[in-house]
């Protein structure tokens, strides 16, 4: 049974640090042969995992909400009000997306998505978070310059708009509505989710295609 | 704790990874096997008492050197390493050589059933965690109220992070009442209300580059208070 005892835990650490393998693929392989011996796990169930966070869990679902929610104006309503009910209409409610909050993007404001003590993520409706979402660059500055993390991005935010930045301490997870792109009129919904993109969701992409490139 | 994953407004971590690729453009979401293997790992098995506050406590527990070095889910191997151990399900020898010397089930149950990537993607649906619940007290603060947060942070496991410590801000939302980290991470389950607070970037940073920028934290009934007087 779980003691909850940290001391404990950070003593285990130090061991670990000595005596695990150094390199993270012998690692991870140790985990996996001690948890099949003990028949805690088989190695079928990891590869089914892996297939639906590769296959068919990722952000194109999230592209899938973003796209409905600029087509549907009642969608956009209820997926502003309480995004986990309706995600859940197109059934991408999962892991990590019980408290889901949508936060549009206006002419005005720009968002931002960060967890700067973890690396929290809205997993069932963006899949596996990127690798620099989760690297200390990008948690440590998102909070304090992000104006400079979004240039270096290459998204130029101007002054007059609003920056808003959301760290993500509790278990509500963050979703950034990004702006529908003008001269989209035309388009369905699957040509639509195609233009938005992973970073639009995390609020690091602002403008999703350039004026001189969408074709009336 | 005021530990080495609470890295909110430390500088000196250089450069973003800006360039690399979204891998789910290239149909792929890990870069490296063993990252996904990692990965189903934590979505098949966990300590069966285990939660999300005490696993999150575990990972910061890893030494400095080990957090900042290691790749990501490197570090997540080493947390369920450190849980299962703790748990009770590996030895430490058992760890140490790779070679499990008890063979058998610990929680005596039948093996997990083998499961397809469609079982996997129900079970992801069905996986959907709430961690709120109805509380007897009302909350007491209201939209609108400025706050003041906790000047000192907790040895254990807190979600205040250290740069939004003794500050000022205002009630942006009411969450209702959640799970409170800073209890469950020792294994006792209470339900707070939880807000989320705005904070003017020019309150939190004497070098913030725009006044009218702001950051907003989901923090805790306790980790508040108003006018100074602790609640």
């Amino acid at each position: 049974m779980v003691e909850f005892n940290a001391k404990k835990v950070a003593e285990l650490h130090h061991h670990l640090h000595s005596h695990l393998p150094s390199e993270s693929a012998l690692r991870v392989k140790a985990l996996e042969t001690l948890l099949v011996a003990k028949g805690l796990i088989n190695s079928e169930s990891i590869d089914a995992w892996i297939e639906a966070y590769t296959e068919d869990i990722g952000p194109k679902r999230g592209a899938q909400v973003v796209a409905k929610a600029w087509n549907d104006e009642d969608f956009r309503q209820r997926l502003v009000q309480d995004g986990s009910s309706a995600i859940d209409e197109l059934g991408y409610l999962g892991n990590a997306t019980g408290h889901l909050k949508v936060i549009e993007n206006t002419k005005s404001v720009h968002n931002l998505v960060v967890c700067t003590l973890c690396s929290c993520y809205p997993f069932s409706i963006l899949g596996i978070a990127p690798a620099w979402y989760k690297a200390a660059a990008y948690r440590s500055r998102a909070v304090r310059d992000p104006r400079g993390v979004l240039a270096e991005f290459g998204v130029q935010i101007s002054n007059d708009i609003e920056v808003r930045v959301w760290d993500s301490t509790a278990e509500l997870r963050y979703l950034v509505l990004p702006q529908r792109p003008s001269n989209t009129e035309a388009l369905s919904e699957d040509e639509l989710a195609s233009l938005v993109t992973r970073n639009s969701m995390i609020g690091t992409d602002r403008d999703l295609i350039k004026k001189e490139e969408v074709k009336a | 704790m005021d530990g080495i994953h609470d890295v909110g407004g430390k500088q000196g971590y250089g450069a973003i990874d800006v360039d690399e690729p979204d891998l789910y453009e290239l149909g792929k979401a890990f870069n490296h096997d063993w990252e996904a293997r990692e990965w189903g790992i934590s979505r098949c098995a966990r300590t069966p008492d285990i939660n999300i506050d005490w696993w999150r406590h575990c990972r910061e527990l890893i030494a400095p050197i080990d957090y900042l070095s290691r790749p990501y889910f490197d570090t997540w191997a080493q947390t369920d390493f450190a849980t299962y151990v703790d748990g009770g399900f590996f030895t430490l020898e058992e760890v140490c050589s790779g070679y499990s010397n008890l063979g058998n089930n610990p929680l005596d149950q039948a093996p997990p059933k083998t499961m397809k990537k469609a079982d996997a993607i129900i079970a992801d649906r069905q996986n959907t965690c709430r961690f709120d619940a109805e509380i007897n007290q009302a909350p007491l603060f209201s939209i609108g109220d400025t706050v003041i947060t906790n000047q000192h942070g907790f040895s254990g496991h807190t979600r205040l992070p250290q740069y939004a410590r003794n500050r000022v801000g205002k009630v942006h939302a009411l969450n209702g009442a959640h799970v409170f980290p800073d209890l469950s991470a020792q294994g006792k389950k209470t339900h707070q209300h939880l807000y989320t607070i705005v904070f003017e970037t020019g309150a939190l940073w004497a070098d913030c580059v725009n006044k009218n920028d702001k950051v907003f934290l989901d923090l805790w009934e306790t980790y508040l208070s108003i006018n100074g007087l602790s609640k």
